[in-house]
């Protein structure tokens, strides 16, 4: 039996949903906020939130001293990159483990999740080595590899649970058509699955876009991207706090753009199979 | 004669393809610090003198430590020069991973730079690494606070005459806390501080056989003097407080006295940023009374070539550019004495335009006075002030000042943590054969 909603719990339950959401949302208004103050007011204490002097200085200086476009461009073929490599890899596996499972399929699925616990910096060495005796190094290519690798568990559990909620006799009455393995993924499996598989490259990108321990660790000029344009506003003796926060407003605009427009998508792809 | 122009043309852009597959690209590795910044707007100046480019890699301080040691452990290449300290510069240059600074040249002047830092950037009596700016730890105290609470700094104070000019100075109502100093973990936050405090109090890391000595009485001397005196008049929450976040409370007149690196001195003496600027008076670090160590320490930024970069001769020729005398001059001329990188060469502190800065002389005695040679009271095996010199020291002291800070926290006691950095560091120190 349906739960009765009252008018007033419904305003109670809007009015907690915005309050959790602005406190969500607070750190980055403040860094948003911080990056138009100067250095002084940005520590000021009471802490001033709209009533000072708005500059753009700090953002004059940032792009002064930073190649913006460049980290940008990286980031985004290194983010996009990854994603569809990963994507692209991901597609056929969820397919075999959601319509042709096999004895060991769940173990698998839970291997390959159990490598997301390894610490980074465990294997930060071997990575490393390979990348030299390769030529890897400060490559956008090497990192598309890594960062594709990295978020691959996460594209082929997203996408394998979206599989599973297609029913398999659709795929059954393609083959009695005649389609080919790669006809019934490429026509008849994907357009069905562009709703999840949407949501999964949105939030891949996103997560490649974020990382921040492989792309520091393997660029240094050519390939750094928007973490590595970050990294270098933060100071241990000084206070830069107007100037990193303009740096990471820059650095977040691109993807809080694309996460504004594409909010449908994400909620639904996340929240794709949890209600039956 | 359209033949002849085409060879004309061709021939010119021959000479600019030869002249740009010949010119070079240095990368150097460095820390977001205000002098390096400076340093970077003045790198045309490099390239215009010497057709040398240079690429920058500016990164946060830790994540800097981890990229260059991971780089040159495994000859990675990325850098042909790095910003490194002078914890890490006598380790790597025994390791053979840098390249000796020998055969400087003449107008380079090496016997100008200070002792201090030459000999703790030195390995066996070889410069592993050119100073670009060093520092050392001192009081900077507000004046009219002072004043206002009857009494006089001395020039060498002890710790005993802080705690109680930081009572006096306290006024809760206020909101200005009589001192303000590190609590923050971290080996290079917190832990340098009460490493050097500890010495001023006659206690040392280890002894003569490499045994901890935090079971010792010096340092719970040490330590329950700090956490009672912080109790008493510091800010609320220091455990999480480091340079950064004392500098802000300073700046913002929130703070009687802030012991802290000679460098803040110029961030603090800055109207544009500080609102204290005018009342800022500077002292030596403090010792317990009968102990002649006191609190400062000596610390140098400074920048090294790694072993392996196939540029040795060009990097060489940036780092001489970059600490020479004469970039101390460019600097002094575009934005004045009080902007130079302090603390590396002697004729910085004979320059009778340097002199007039107005902490130039507790900057220079504080530096003096530091002697990695010989940090504490007591004999010890190893160099080095707020730490020591070898490479098992960031990892034991970290995880120390993680057990210290939560002393400062209220959640633990003295005792308590004390016997768990003896027990820790004894451990680490078994396992690493000493």
């Amino acid at each position: 039996m349906a739960r009765t909603v009252t008018p007033r719990r419904k305003s109670l339950n809007t009015v907690l949903a915005w309050a959790v959401g602005l406190l969500i949302f607070f750190p980055i208004l403040w860094t948003i906020l911080t990056s138009f103050k100067t250095e002084a007011q940005a520590i000021a204490s009471p802490p001033l939130f709209l009533n000072f002097n708005w500059t753009l200085e700090n953002y004059a200086i940032v792009q002064e001293r930073s190649d913006y476009m460049r980290f940008l461009w990286n980031s985004v073929i290194i983010a996009g990159g990854s994603t569809i490599l990963g994507v692209i890899i991901a597609v056929p596996a969820a397919w075999a483990m959601a319509f042709v499972p096999s004895k060991r399929t769940k173990d698998i699925l839970l291997w390959m999740l159990s490598t997301k616990m390894l610490p980074a910096v465990g294997v930060l060495y071997p990575i490393y080595l390979l990348f030299i005796r390769l030529g890897l190094l400060d490559t956008r290519g090497g990192l598309v590899v890594v960062l594709m690798l990295i978020n691959l568990p996460i594209i082929v559990w997203m996408l394998y649970t979206y599989f599973r909620e297609i029913p398999g006799e659709i795929l059954e009455a393609a083959r009695m058509d005649g389609a080919t393995l790669k006809e019934e993924i490429l026509y008849v499996l994907t357009p069905m699955a562009i709703p999840g598989i949407a949501s999964t490259v949105l939030l891949n990108f996103i997560l490649a876009w974020n990382e921040a321990f492989w792309t520091l660790n393997l660029t240094a000029v050519d390939a750094a991207p928007l973490t590595a344009f970050i990294a270098s506003y933060s100071s241990p003796e000084g206070l830069f706090f107007a100037k990193l926060s303009a740096a990471s407003t820059m650095a977040i605009a691109p993807i809080l753009i694309l996460g504004w427009f594409s909010q449908k998508q994400l909620v639904r792809g996340l929240t794709f199979g949890a209600v039956k | 004669m359209y033949l002849k122009h085409v060879l004309r043309a061709a021939t010119a852009m021959t000479f600019v393809a030869t002249a740009a597959a010949h010119a070079q690209t240095i990368t150097i590795a460095t820390v977001n610090n205000g002098d390096m910044i400076r340093m970077q707007g003045y790198t045309d100046k490099f390239t215009e003198a010497t057709g040398i480019d240079v690429e920058w890699v500016t990164l946060e301080e830790n994540v800097l430590r981890q990229r260059v040691t991971t780089d040159i452990t495994t000859k990675g290449g990325q850098f042909d020069i790095m910003t490194i300290g002078m914890y890490e510069t006598p380790i790597w240059g025994a390791n053979g991973w840098l390249v000796p600074l020998d055969g400087l040249s003449e107008e380079y002047d090496v016997g100008d730079l200070l002792p201090a830092m030459a000999g703790g950037l030195s390995h066996e009596g070889t410069l592993y690494a050119a100073p670009f700016y060093g520092e050392s730890s001192m009081i900077m105290y507000r004046t009219d606070l002072m004043e206002k609470a009857g009494l006089e700094m001395p020039e060498a104070p002890t710790w005993q005459f802080i705690r109680e000019a930081a009572a006096a100075m306290t006024d809760r109502d206020n909101d200005i806390n009589g001192i303000c100093l590190r609590g923050k973990a971290g080996w290079g936050e917190g832990g340098a501080f009460i490493t050097v405090t500890g010495n001023s109090f006659g206690a040392r890391w280890f002894d003569e056989n490499w045994k901890p000595q935090f079971d010792q009485p010096e340092w719970k001397e040490a330590l329950t003097f700090f956490v009672d005196m912080m109790g008493e008049s510091g800010p609320a929450g220091y455990a999480t407080n480091g340079f950064n976040e004392n500098l802000s409370l300073f700046q913002q007149g929130k703070c009687g006295m802030w012991i802290d690196a000679t460098v803040a001195a110029s961030f603090v003496t800055n109207p544009d940023d500080s609102t204290v600027a005018d009342k800022v008076g500077f002292a030596l670090a403090p010792n317990s009374e009968g102990v002649d160590k006191r609190a400062n320490w000596l610390w140098a930024w400074a920048l090294a070539i790694p072993a392996g970069t196939q540029q040795e001769d060009a990097a060489k020729q940036f780092i001489e550019w970059a600490t020479s005398k004469e970039y101390i001059e460019l600097v002094a001329e575009n934005e004045g004495w009080a902007n130079v990188p302090p603390g590396a060469r002697t004729s910085l502190y004979e320059n009778e335009n340097y002199k007039e800065v107005p902490f130039a002389k507790m900057t220079l005695e504080s530096i003096l006075m530091a002697d990695p040679q010989n940090c504490c009271a007591q004999p010890t095996p190893y160099t080095g002030i707020q730490f020591v010199a070898i490479p098992e020291f960031a990892g034991i002291a970290t995880q120390v000042s993680q057990e210290f800070s939560a002393v400062y926290a209220g959640q633990q006691t003295v005792d308590e943590a004390l016997a768990k950095a003896q027990a820790f560091t004894a451990e680490e120190m078994e396992a690493a054969g000493y």
